[in-house]
């Protein structure tokens, strides 16, 4: 008789623990087919200089930041600190992929906050968020030298994933 | 008055199925839409879903069939760039394994306890020998 109530604590124990561990999970960190991909070509006009473009084809034989902002997007303030942080910190430019904006709203948001992109790229039709599987701004991708997605960031970077994951797998990449 | 605001009133809606592209396509689109999960809103597909990005890929879709891709060439297309999660049918992989089979083998579990139990439960009581009726017989009579 004990034995059997042992067996019934510990079924539901171990379905606790299951549904605990799956309340933890965010749905919304959905793993990315294109780590370890290369990390596709684009050529757009810059947010800054219409006449003028940027390809990523550039950034070869070079670690860089690639990260998705928009001035619409209110975590892509909340992280605007964070990767400005980065950028002055981190051997490797971060580029920014202005996503789905207008250069009105885009161009006044920078000024306002601050510019940590050593340029911006304008995706005002989203169609290389979409090559990129961009689909919760602010995304940040880690690319290494050889133009390999290495790193994807769905949502804000913190603090604790900048130190923690970003800067050490930068100087890590730099040193390949 | 009346009239001019029919017109105007038709008029619009003649122009909106004007700019309407071909009605088969559209079906196939929102055919193919109606498998791909919305990643913004999860549990809409993309046909469902009023989301920018749903829209987007909408189009990307409509796009390729014009193209001529297939709808394989399109589901590889998008599961390239957002993962197996964008499919409302998750493919059969070692991953997925216990995804697809995880209830039967609960079920197979359940069946397996449970014939155990009937198999445990003690038959029906042996017969009595003669002695041992007329013990009873006599305890009953006392």
């Amino acid at each position: 008789m004990n034995s059997r109530v042992l067996v019934v604590v510990g079924v539901f124990a171990l379905l606790v623990g299951i549904l605990a561990a799956g309340l933890r999970l965010n749905p919304r960190e959905v793993p990315s087919p294109l780590i370890g991909k290369p990390a596709p070509p684009f050529e757009l006009p810059l947010l800054k200089q219409e006449g003028k473009t940027f390809a990523a084809q550039q950034m070869l034989g070079r670690v860089w930041l690639l990260n998705v902002w928009a001035s619409w997007c209110e975590p892509c303030l909340q992280e605007h600190p964070v990767i400005t942080t980065l950028a002055k910190s981190l051997p490797a430019p971060v580029i920014g992929l202005n996503y789905k904006d207008a250069r009105e709203n885009a161009l006044p948001w920078l000024a306002r906050h601050g510019d940590p992109f050593m340029l911006s790229v304008f995706d005002s039709s989203g169609r290389i968020g979409i090559e990129y599987g961009v689909y919760g701004v602010p995304e940040t991708y880690v690319i290494d030298k050889r133009g390999v997605i290495r790193y994807k960031r769905i949502g804000p970077v913190t603090p604790e994933i900048a130190a923690q994951k970003i800067a050490p797998l930068v100087s890590e990449l730099s040193r390949e | 008055m009346n009239r001019t605001f029919a017109f105007l009133f038709l008029l619009f809606f003649s122009v909106c199925s004007f700019g309407k592209e071909d009605p088969i396509l559209e079906k196939r689109v929102m055919a193919l839409a109606s498998e791909l999960r919305c990643l913004v809103c999860q549990n809409q597909t993309l046909a469902d879903s009023h989301a920018d990005l749903a829209l987007d890929l909408r189009n990307s879709i409509r796009e390729q069939m014009e193209r001529g891709a297939s709808d394989k060439e399109i589901v590889g297309f998008m599961t390239a760039r957002y993962g197996d999660f964008i499919l409302y049918r998750p493919p059969l992989k070692a991953v997925t394994l216990l995804l697809w089979f995880g209830p039967f083998l609960l079920l197979a579990i359940g069946a397996a306890v449970l014939v155990r139990r009937i198999r445990r439960r003690p038959g029906p009581a042996p017969e009595l020998s003669e002695a041992e009726r007329a013990r009873a017989a006599r305890l009953l009579e006392e």
